[in-house]
């Protein structure tokens, strides 16, 4: 097999404006919220002093192997979702590593990052995070269900695994976006969504106001950091595996950044209007709205 | 010392049995070292401002100058514009304000809480009772000088000090980061004694370990 070594490069690239990306347009979803609370909110760049804060901590200490992995595994699954799936559609430079079957390890890398953690967490021995974990790894399992089966139905409509051949078959308008043609699998999946940016009302795991801030408790320093980068990185990449399957995909990077931050809004509109729920009411919620859109949707195809 | 930081022994539910010493077990008693920043000035600079800019405060209220933190959250003061958050775990906090009269019995948890943060930290005394006492100065249980037991970087002073004066305070100790002058950690590990010698001085059923991270 014939592998294009320029790929790699232009992947950092990707990873490169992905990640500035991220700082800025989390920054700026955080003053919307705040905006909304009628504050001013943080300042635009306050991600970059808090990242370079962190990696210029001087002293840490470690829990072990596992506790040291942990952010590692996160930040791999944040990176691997980025790399392993086409950001923009059409281009040579930026469709990154993808390949046919991509879908597949794309559902997988949604989930490393969570596993990962639970092992880290519970090496650092914290009781807070080790309830917090088991809290997200329950919320994080029932919130996975409806996108499984969303992403398995647009699969079976255009009966391909590959994200570039899915996002292929829905060019040439709005009109033969999934959105349209499969709107049952698109709710599914974006009521999933919600569930996973860690937004209210989806976000008992990690709020600082619940058990002090859940998974995290026991980091900081680099390996904080390292879950900061993570928190720049892993929605956008996400978001951009939404975007493909669901809208249309980015043909450049004005319309990606677009996109990205419109699907976003969606979990901030829903995010400060609604309460937040507790782990068994969001986890029937799930299963109660979002699981029989997505079985549904799979009859329907 | 209380009776579960005893060493014993423990059978576990499956029957093993194993020895147990809280002291040793959980916690690490190596004492704190004088940790030197970058060793190019222009990258310590960089470390230095974003430490100023980004501090994430230890959500621990010791006395009735807690009270004067909350309003800082709110809309009408809005602290998280200058780059001031709150973090409920200490690992992550790089600021401890110690908002009020400190008991005795609190500044047993302040010193642990302390000791969890990493290098670099700092230390705000709030209101007039961490300088000398305040209205607490002839009480039984409660320390008068906070910069005898735990490296103070900067006092606001007052009884009670208003949320703009904490802000005012705040942004005197991001001038101290950010020209390096706050080493309050490192002034900790030089005179780790003369601390441990005063805070034993008051606590009197020091049940923990000299240093407890």
């Amino acid at each position: 097999m014939q592998f294009d070594w320029m790929k790699i490069p232009y992947s950092l690239l990707t990873l490169f404006i992905v990640v500035n990306f991220g700082m800025i347009l989390t920054a700026f979803i955080a003053k919307i919220a705040a905006r909304v609370g009628r504050r001013n909110g943080i300042r635009i760049w306050q991600n970059y002093a808090d990242l370079i804060k962190s990696y210029g901590s001087r002293s840490s200490i470690t829990h072990g192997a596992m506790f040291y992995l942990a952010p590692v595994f996160r930040l791999t699954g944040g990176v691997g979702l980025l790399l392993f799936v086409p950001t923009i559609y059409g281009s040579s430079m930026f469709s990154n590593l993808s390949f046919a079957g991509d879908l597949i390890l794309a559902l997988y890398f949604v989930f490393f990052g969570t596993l990962g953690m639970a092992l880290g967490a519970a090496e650092s021995g914290h009781p807070h995070a080790a309830i917090g974990v088991s809290r997200g790894l329950s919320q994080v399992t029932t919130s996975e269900l409806p996108l499984a089966l969303a992403v398995y139905s647009v699969a079976l409509q255009y009966h391909t695994l590959s994200v570039t051949a899915i996002v292929a078959a829905q060019q040439g308008g709005f009109e033969h976006w999934t959105l349209f043609t499969n709107p049952l699998a698109v709710a599914a999946a974006m009521l999933a969504f919600l569930g996973s940016m860690m937004r209210p009302p989806f976000d008992v795991v990690l709020a600082p106001q619940e058990i002090p801030i859940g998974p995290p408790t026991e980091y900081h320093s680099s390996y904080l950091a390292l879950m900061q980068t993570n928190r720049a990185i892993y929605p956008i990449a996400k978001i951009v595996v939404y975007m493909n399957l669901f809208f249309g995909g980015a043909g450049n990077w004005p319309v990606f950044f677009l996109k990205v931050f419109l699907i976003y809004m969606v979990s901030v509109f829903v995010g400060v209007v609604f309460p937040r729920f507790r782990v068994e009411q969001s986890i029937r919620w799930f299963l109660i709205w979002a699981v029989p859109l997505g079985i549904l949707s799979i009859m329907l195809v | 010392m209380k009776e579960e930081l005893l060493k014993r022994t423990v059978k576990g539910p499956d029957g093993v049995e194993f020895e147990v010493e809280p002291l040793r077990d959980y916690y690490c008693e190596a004492a704190p070292t004088v940790m030197h920043g970058a060793y190019i000035k222009i990258v310590e600079d960089l470390f230095n401002w974003a430490r100023a800019e980004s501090l994430w405060i230890l959500g621990f209220g010791t006395g009735c100058g807690a009270i004067e933190m909350r309003p800082l959250m709110t809309p009408r003061f809005d602290a998280y514009r200058y780059g001031i958050q709150w973090r409920p775990t200490p690992r992550q906090a790089n600021l401890l304000v110690i908002s009020g009269y400190l008991s005795v019995k609190t500044l047993k948890r302040a010193i642990r809480a302390y000791e969890q943060m990493q290098n670099p930290k700092y230390v705000v005394g709030l209101g007039s009772c961490t300088i000398n006492g305040g209205m607490y100065w002839d009480s039984y249980n409660t320390i008068k000088r906070l910069d005898q037991y735990l490296p103070v970087d900067i006092y606001i002073a007052g009884c009670m000090p208003r949320p703009e004066a904490l802000l005012a305070g705040f942004e005197d100790l991001k001038k101290l980061i950010r020209t390096g002058q706050a080493e309050g950690a490192n002034q900790y590990a030089e005179r780790f004694d003369w601390y441990k010698t005063n805070q034993k001085q008051v606590i009197h059923d020091w049940d923990m370990p000299e240093y407890n991270w």
